[in-house]
């Protein structure tokens, strides 16, 4: 996993702040991401799909996942000028780019975790 | 890891790892967190808890951050409750939306926890600034409540001794701020037993409570000494002497006082250290200047005090105007003085003399744009004495002491007659007998009399035609200092006798003088309303007594007073 996907210096510190608190940190931030990614996936409505991307990207850019909150702001910003087909794409990539992150954060649970 | 109080910060945000992360921050910081999941959350812990902070998200379901920080800002009212707005807009179109809502500040995401801590320290520092700027306004109203209930109930028991005088005469018309004593203004008017009306115009140093706390002891000097029947020169001395004893070197009271005689006449003045009053002649419509001629009370030493006074005569219908500093020292918007030559053209173009306030005030405000509020005037016109009504003095005694059957002789001599006035002493002795009380004004002026033509024409020598007109009047009160002054012998007896008579009694009062006495019979043969500046003593005498005559070529007076059955 190279650091184009996640700022390896967040995750650092995130783990000092939260100290024996940073698992529940990582399951709150991926049981949320997922329910964020199925509203994404249900709507069609510019209004919701950028409310929804400008939260996901709120926490994607505090949890370190960089392009994930790059895929947000797009969406964000563009969703009342996308194609259908367009939105539809752009959801995909940030539902490929989920899955691509979301093992490194499962693995991050696990304490004694060396880079 | 914080030198800070710890405070109770809310945390509305609806993304739950976002929530969890920054309370986890905060609380890691030394503070107590609540975190609500939307606005309409937020507004109602806000309600419940009242927190000392609040972090904000602006996009939230249910109800967005700016709503939320508009209801939370009307709930915590004057109180500063900073909202930090926590977000990741980047339009400045939408940051400025959180600023309109009331937020105080931004903290962008990702968080960072250097910058979160030093935001937090900076608004809890304008939070307290605001809090320590409430109290401090709290408590200087609280200051200003205390003080004016202070002024108010000084006022109340002062307007009550100020009041016991006769300040709603018909003849007197004047114009004071209420709260002029707060000024250090002072107006007070009463009658003398004899129907002459004492009327002080009084300004002391300073302004507010220390100006002000010098006037209960003037005041009860006046009205006290006034009402026993004291000339001003006593009355004059003893306020000198009771302000110069209390009062700190720098405060005194400038003051002028006036003695208005509705019998003779005249006005008597005394001015210390007051601007000019005037004495406006109806007639040939001159005014004459009363000008300061001695330091203000409280100054000099009883010993230097100089309590001379000038007398003037008057028509019925000329007035006497007094007036305070702040109407000549009022100064316009280049520190230019009103001054007296703008007084005198207002007197100049005065038509109505009964508008004479009003034109001055005009004026004033003509000059300043607004009024100032130690502003004091006080006009008093001389009457018929048939238009003067003095109030009737009140007695607390039982009567059950009453003394009916006596007699007691004065001989009052040279060095005596110069500084001593023994007619309060001699008509507080008379008003013990009750029968004589419902007269006492006629009894003071009848004393009065025979006294002063006594001391006057006869000690004295003074003559009496010599006040036919204004200059001869003035001549005369000249010669009358100036002859006290020089006085070696000579003495003035005064004989009191009390005798029952049926149910009532009578009162025969001798004066005799060791003058050269008078042609009697040509004085008696003037008719008695005569009203002449002149040998007017004699004819109020035979007016008011009873059976008056005289004897020993004039050196001897007799007047009697009788009364019937007591009420």
């Amino acid at each position: 996993m190279t650091d184009t996907h996640i700022d390896r210096e967040t995750l650092s510190v995130l783990r000092e702040v939260m100290e024996e608190g940073y698992p529940e940190l990582l399951d709150t931030f991926l049981t949320d991401s997922e329910s964020r990614l199925g509203e994404l996936q249900k709507t069609s409505d510019a209004k919701v799909l950028s409310e929804v991307a400008h939260s996901f990207k709120g926490s994607a850019s505090n949890m370190g996942a960089v392009r994930l909150a790059a895929l947000c702001q797009e969406l964000e910003s563009d969703a009342k000028d996308k194609s259908p087909a367009e939105i539809v794409k752009l959801v995909a990539e940030i539902s490929g780019e989920f899955a691509e992150v979301r093992p490194v954060y499962e693995s991050e649970k696990h304490p004694a975790h060396t880079h | 890891m914080l030198a800070q109080e710890p405070l109770t910060i809310l945390i509305a945000e609806d993304s739950a790892a976002d929530r969890l992360l920054l309370s986890t921050i905060v609380r890691r910081q030394g503070h107590e967190v609540l975190t609500a999941a939307n606005g309409a959350e937020a507004v109602d812990l806000f309600r419940r808890q009242q927190p000392d902070l609040v972090l904000m998200d602006a996009l939230m379901p249910v109800m967005d951050g700016f709503e939320a920080a508009r209801q939370i800002k009307a709930l915590a009212g004057e109180m500063l409750v900073p909202i930090i707005f926590l977000t990741s807009l980047t339009e400045s179109e939408a940051l400025a939306r959180c600023l309109e809502a009331g937020g105080d500040d931004f903290l962008a995401k990702p968080y960072n926890q250097v910058i979160l801590a030093a935001k937090i320290k900076a608004m809890d520092r304008l939070r307290r600034l605001q809090a320590t700027v409430l109290q401090q306004r709290d408590l200087i109203a609280k200051h200003h409540d205390y003080l004016l209930n202070e002024q108010r109930v000084a006022k109340a028991v002062f307007d009550k001794v100020a009041h016991s005088g006769c300040l709603s005469a018909p003849n007197i018309r004047y114009l004071q701020s209420p709260y002029a004593l707060f000024n250090g203004d002072l107006l007070l008017a009463a009658y003398t037993p004899a129907g002459d009306m004492h009327v002080l115009l009084g300004d002391f140093t300073g302004h507010g409570l220390p100006a002000a706390v010098g006037a209960m002891p003037l005041a009860e000097v006046f009205y006290g000494m006034t009402a026993k029947g004291y000339g001003l020169a006593e009355t004059l001395r003893e306020m000198n002497a009771k302000l110069k004893r209390i009062l700190p070197v720098d405060m005194f009271c400038c003051a002028t006082l006036l003695c208005l005689s509705f019998q003779r006449r005249s006005v008597e003045v005394w001015n210390g250290g007051m601007p000019d009053g005037y004495l406006h002649r109806i007639a040939t419509g001159e005014r004459v200047p009363l000008a300061a001629r001695h330091l203000p009370l409280g100054v000099l030493s009883a010993q230097a005090f100089d309590d001379r006074t000038e007398v003037h005569p008057m028509a019925v219908g000329d007035r006497v105007f007094l007036l305070s500093d702040g109407v000549i020292d009022t100064s316009d918007a280049s520190d230019q003085l009103f001054g007296v030559e703008r007084l005198q053209q207002v007197f100049a173009a005065n038509r109505e003399p009964d508008r004479l306030f009003e034109d001055i005030e005009q004026a004033l405000r003509d000059f300043r744009g607004e009024a100032r509020d130690d502003v004091s005037m006080v006009e008093v016109s001389l009457l018929e004495p048939a238009q003067v009504k003095p109030s009737a003095p009140v007695y607390s005694d039982s009567g059950q002491s009453c003394p009916l059957d006596w007699s007691v002789s004065f001989e009052f001599r040279g060095a005596t007659l110069k500084r001593f006035n023994p007619l309060p002493y001699l008509l507080q002795l008379l008003l013990e007998v009750h029968g004589l009380r419902a007269q006492s004004g006629a009894l003071y002026s009848v004393l009065a009399e025979l006294y002063s033509n006594a001391l006057e024409h006869g000690v004295l020598g003074l003559d009496s035609s010599l006040k036919r007109d204004a200059a001869g009047f003035a001549r005369y009160y000249q010669q009358r200092n100036d002859r006290l002054e020089a006085l070696q012998d000579g003495f003035v007896r005064v004989h009191l006798q009390v005798q029952p008579q049926g149910e009532g009694g009578r009162l025969v009062i001798r004066v005799e003088d060791s003058g050269k006495g008078f042609d009697v019979a040509r004085v008696m043969e003037r008719p008695l309303d005569g009203v002449r500046l002149s040998g007017r003593g004699v004819s109020l005498i035979r007016q008011l007594g009873r059976n008056a005559s005289w004897s020993d070529e004039g050196r001897s007076a007799r007047v009697e007073f009788s009364w019937g059955v007591e009420a």
